[in-house]
């Protein structure tokens, strides 16, 4: 044989093949390419989170259960130690505090917690980054978190006024610390992190000891389970006792704040990196069956002649799987490097949120593996349709002359609106109505790509929603004041005298663990006056709830979890004071897109209780013009705990939203918006090569380029046209698949689907016609008359 | 050459049908395209299958060249029956003897004329190179120009060349000249020609164009799905002698 010899005259055809449908082989790879890009590196990032939580837990020993009391002896330690599945115990003081930095009006707000005196602690031990570890002959001294040293600039070496009940003491930080219990921290009631307003002390024993009058005893144990261990059984071993040093009721690591949302995140991603990138996935295998089926069929006789020489079903069958696996394979590759370079970037983001001391994109190769699999054998489903339709073809295509399409069923309607219209018209609707399938499936792709669109912008627009419920409709007071302890409803007349605050609206929230059988949720319940007017319950039209003093009001999310419904009785296990057990109806749900609130008449919550008139904070409506004066006047207050104002939990949960697997949602409209332009241009693309002969021929009978390229781009009008309300259609019932998919226990994402955001993605269909058409009609004016007439493709 | 000698002919037979029947559709719309053909085509001739046009030719043709199966009877290729073997088997038999040229040349517009011939002998066994086989049809120094840069007699000589590349037993030809003037014509038809002789194979031409007859050992009149009539020449055209 002659020629290169390496390079078969079929694989030359491949090449060839490729080169000429390059802007559509391109468009497709693309597609795949962000699906297996999401894929990468959503797995990556769990595996790596996942991994990196796992090591840092082990590595400073964080406990797996925690057990709060209100004052125990040291003594019980050992006790808690030599129950049965308890590896190691260890009791610690902890508590809150107010750290007052020189010129911050608001006093900031601190957690405490003591480390051993002589020992490395054994259980929850600390990361130090900076400075020195704690010398216990210093009462002094003190380790701060990092992440609030830094934001506030303080170094190892300054000394740090802190408020423990009341008294103001000036400590010295000599180290910074990370902790793993601290890997997401956010200030008591609120979601999102803000590095600067909440603090972490760590500070000897002994000192913490005398400053919560702990002295010999502690109010946090924290636990060690034994290999096999059944955690509910030692949860309730450790109740039993604890029980008469006051339990607050011991916890498991899972049900740990900052745990919590990490496990949020990781399961988020998890969900997410199992629906979105198929979704993508689906989409390319769709478009290469539409772009491989039709050059099939253009090449019908082609394939017929490969035949009749001889070539069987399998060699022929193999030639177009080639030019599949060669997209496939380009674009998991791209999708490949990609992934992993967004995931680099994206553990960048993560660190801000995420307090790991190091995190690294770690892939595993099965996520290589994955990629490629699920990529190859997707794309290969769209082929495998398409090699249905090679194997049927018979050799003895070939030998027939090319017979014209048949239009003589183009249908009554058809023909009806045909009378009206001139030729070129006619051609346009004759293929339209010739075959309806064809344009169905152009329809269906077109409007598959709108609706993802849509629905994302949909999605982005529930986000807006999320946060305007909350803070505008939800909550409409200015700050909020929280109390030391239950104070006496005196205390809200001091507020109300400070000059400035318009309203005051006095809350009592309570620690609580809620049950419907087996199904329980750690939360609190807030009591509300009859009427709220700062911070309300509202139904699903946004008007407010009144209180009633019979029940409980849930947020929907809450009795979803609780699977309760209006009218049964919920168990309500209080953890403060006395710790009753309340059997309380739950009268009406709320809407809530934020957190899982649970509410109650005020003065009804105080009497279950049986501690009346008693509040534990209070929301404010204030004159801004005055704040300065107003924060002055709180911070001296003794019975304030903390103030933390509307704005600032607002701004760090926008920053959240917009960065993490929430920031995911731009990157996702923006891809659903590059795939409509795929699917689009690729329409395009395949009305043109099918009938680039008939255009050539009407160019030939002296119909000038636009007349020629009018009766193409008439077709891509018609079916986008059709294809535009079917999208917005599909894109509804897409945007609630999609809304729960990012909505996590924290925060939930309405579907919504506003005129905007159909207006959006209208736009965005328009647009990728555009600019599709004029892509096309390009070629359609350069079209050789001379060879398209020729070849018979 | 207008003398031949009969004994230089092989006469064994290289295909042979029985009651071989076609039907395209059913019922009412059913087209009876071959009905009932008995024929007997000995190895080594050239064979022109003469008809008006919808008799029926190119079926019989696609069906004895497997490109295709009879509704009913059966076909013979020397001691084969074509009727009864499976697809696969089909497929081999094509690859293995069979060389095909059509009317409108079904190159491979994305290959060159050197490729469209390297196609054929990439899965042919024993079969000549790509330069030769274009040599034979005298296309030797157009072998890098794709299909759409050649005229149609170059095309249609490509595709005689590819078909005759892998040595084939039986050569067909459906309208080997339909699209052709006659100045090209003729050079197809000298080519295919020199194939027979050349090559030792058998050449099934298929034509409604009466004259191409002159050239073929053995004519075979076909009308309305049958054989009307077998005609032997005594003394052969030569086809630049062929008027059309
Ligand atoms: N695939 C087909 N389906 C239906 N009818 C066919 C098909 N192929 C050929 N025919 C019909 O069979 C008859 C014979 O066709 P053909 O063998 O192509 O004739 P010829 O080659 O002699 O012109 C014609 O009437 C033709 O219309
Ligand atoms: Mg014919």
């Amino acid at each position: 044989m002659s020629g290169d010899a390496t390079v078969s005259p079929l694989d030359r055809k491949l090449l060839r093949d490729l080169w000429r449908i390059k802007g559509q082989a391109a468009a497709i790879g693309a597609v795949i390419a962000v699906g297996v890009l999401l894929l990468v590196m959503m797995t990556g990032l769990v595996t790596s989170l996942d991994e990196t939580r796992q090591a840092y837990y082990e590595r400073y020993r964080l406990a797996d259960v925690f057990a709060p009391v209100t004052r125990a002896p040291d003594s019980v330690i050992d006790e808690l130690a030599a129950l049965p599945g308890v590896a190691a115990a260890e009791g610690r003081v902890a508590g809150y505090a107010l750290v007052d930095l020189e010129g911050v009006d608001l006093p900031i707000q601190a957690r405490v917690v003591s480390l051993p005196d002589f020992e490395a602690p054994r259980l929850n031990d600390v990361f130090l980054t900076g400075g020195r570890s704690l010398d216990p002959a210093n009462p002094d001294e003190i380790l701060l978190l990092k992440g609030f040293a830094d934001a506030r600039d303080i170094r190892p070496g300054e000394s740090l006024d802190v408020t423990i009940r009341g008294a103001q003491r000036a400590f010295r930080v000599v180290g910074l610390v990370q902790a793993p219990e601290f890997l997401y921290v956010t200030a008591p009631g609120e979601l999102a992190p803000d590095d600067a307003r909440y603090a972490v002390i760590w500070m000897s024993r002994a000192t913490a000891g005398a400053a919560y009058d702990m002295e010999g005893a502690f109010n946090e144990a924290l636990i060690s389970l034994a290999r096999d261990a059944s955690e509910p059984a030692v949860l309730e071993a450790v109740d039993r006792v604890v029980e008469p040093y006051g339990g607050l009721g011991a916890y498991g690591l899972e049900d740990h704040l900052s745990d919590r949302y990490v496990s949020e995140e990781i399961n988020g991603l998890r969900g997410t990196s199992t629906i979105v990138p198929p979704l993508f996935l689906a989409v390319a295998a769709f478009l290469l069956y539409i772009v491989v089926s039709r050059m099939v069929q253009a090449e019908r006789e082609q394939i017929g002649l490969m035949k009749a020489f001889g070539y069987t079903n399998l060699e022929v069958g193999a030639h177009y799987f080639k030019l599949i696996l060669f997209i496939a394979i380009g674009g998991a590759i791209v999708g490949c490097l990609a992934g992993i370079a967004a995931g680099r970037g994206m553990v960048v983001l993560y660190l801000q949120y995420y307090k790991f001391p190091f995190l690294l994109f770690e892939l595993r190769p099965s996520s290589f593996i994955l990629g490629f699999l699920v990529s190859v054998c997707a794309a290969s489903a769209g082929g495998l349709l398409v090699l249905r339709g090679v194997f049927a073809l018979t050799p003895a295509v070939a030998m027939r002359p090319p017979a014209p399409a048949d239009y003589s069923r183009t249908g009554r309607v058809g023909q009806a609106i045909a009378r009206l219209l001139d030729q070129p018209s006619r051609m346009v609707m004759r293929r339209v109505t010739r075959q309806p399938l064809r344009m169905g499936g152009a329809v269906l792709g077109i409007a598959a790509g709108m609706a993802l669109a849509a629905a994302m912008t949909s999605v982005m627009s529930g986000f807006g929603r999320t946060m305007d419920l909350n803070f505008n409709v939800i909550d409409r007071s200015d700050l909020t004041v929280s109390f030391t302890d239950p104070k006496s409803d005196k205390t809200i007349l001091e507020l109300q005298r400070i000059p400035g605050v318009i309203e005051v609206e006095p809350v009592r929230n309570v620690s609580v663990v809620l049950r419907n059988g087996l199904m329980t949720h750690r939360g609190a319940v807030g009591g509300r006056v009859m009427n709220p007017r700062l911070n309300r319950a509202v139904t699903r039209d946004l008007e407010g709830i009144e209180m009633r003093k019979e029940g409980v009001i849930l947020a929907n999310s809450l009795a979803d979890k609780l699977e309760i419904a209006p009218g049964e009785v919920l168990t309500v296990e209080v953890r403060e004071g006395r710790q009753p057990v309340l059997h309380l109806p739950v009268i009406g749900t709320t809407e809530s897109l934020l957190g899982s609130p649970a509410y109650m008449e005020i003065d009804a919550l105080n009497r279950a209780l049986r501690e009346p008139n008693r509040v534990s904070g209070a929301s404010l409506r204030i004159d801004s013009a005055r704040s300065d004066a107003i924060y002055r006047e709180l911070k001296d207050m003794p019975a304030v705990a903390a103030v933390s104002l509307k704005e600032d939990a607002r701004a760090s949960l926008q920053e959240l939203m917009d960065s993490g697997a929430g920031a995911m949602r731009y990157v996702m409209a923006g891809i659903a918006f590059i795939i409509t332009f795929g699917i689009v241009y690729n329409s395009a693309r395949i009305a043109q090569a099918e009938r680039e002969r008939d255009l050539a021929s009407l160019r030939v009978l002296g119909f000038s380029k636009g007349e020629a390229a009018f009766v193409l781009l008439g077709e891509l009008a018609v079916v986008m046209f059709v294809a535009l309300p079917v999208g917005a259609l599909l894109g509804y019932a897409l945007s609630f698949g999609i809304a729960a998919g990012f909505s996590s226990d924290l925060y939930q994402i309405p579907a919504t689907f506003g005129r905007a955001d159909f207006g959006t993605a209208v736009l965005a269909v328009l647009g990728a016609s555009i600019a599709s058409g004029w892509l096309v009609k390009r070629d359609v004016d350069r079209l050789e008359l001379v060879s398209a007439l020729k070849t018979r493709e | 050459m207008t003398n031949f000698d009969q004994s230089d002919r092989s006469l064994d037979c290289a295909y042979r049908t029985q009651g071989l029947t076609k039907i395209y559709g059913e019922g009412a719309a059913a087209v009876h395209a071959l009905r009932g053909v008995d024929l007997e085509i000995p190895a080594g001739e050239i064979v022109v299958l003469l008809g008006p046009s919808g008799s029926g030719k190119s079926t019989l043709l696609n069906i004895i060249g497997g490109l295709d199966r009879g509704t009913e009877g059966t076909v013979w290729f020397r001691d084969q029956e074509l009727s009864a073997i499976s697809d696969a088997d089909l497929t081999r038999y094509r690859r293995d003897n069979v060389g095909f040229v059509f009317q409108f040349y079904n190159l491979m517009p994305s290959l060159t004329a050197r490729e469209n011939v390297e196609l054929v002998t990439e899965i042919a066994e024993g079969s000549m190179e790509s330069g030769e086989a274009l040599e034979l049809v005298g296309l030797h120094e157009r072998t890098d120009h794709f299909p759409a840069q050649l005229s149609g007699g170059e095309q249609q000589r490509v595709a005689i060349a590819r078909a005759v590349a892998k040595r084939p037993k039986v050569l067909f030809c459906d309208e080997p000249t339909g699209a052709l003037d006659s100045t090209t014509g003729r050079t197809v038809l000298k080519v295919l020609k020199d194939v027979n002789e050349t090559l030792g194979s058998t050449v099934l031409i298929v034509t409604h164009a009466a004259a191409t007859a002159g050239m073929a050992h053995r004519v075979i009149h076909f009308a309305d799905g049958d054989i009307r009539e077998i005609e032997e020449n005594e003394t052969r055209l030569d086809p630049e002698e062929i008027e059309w």
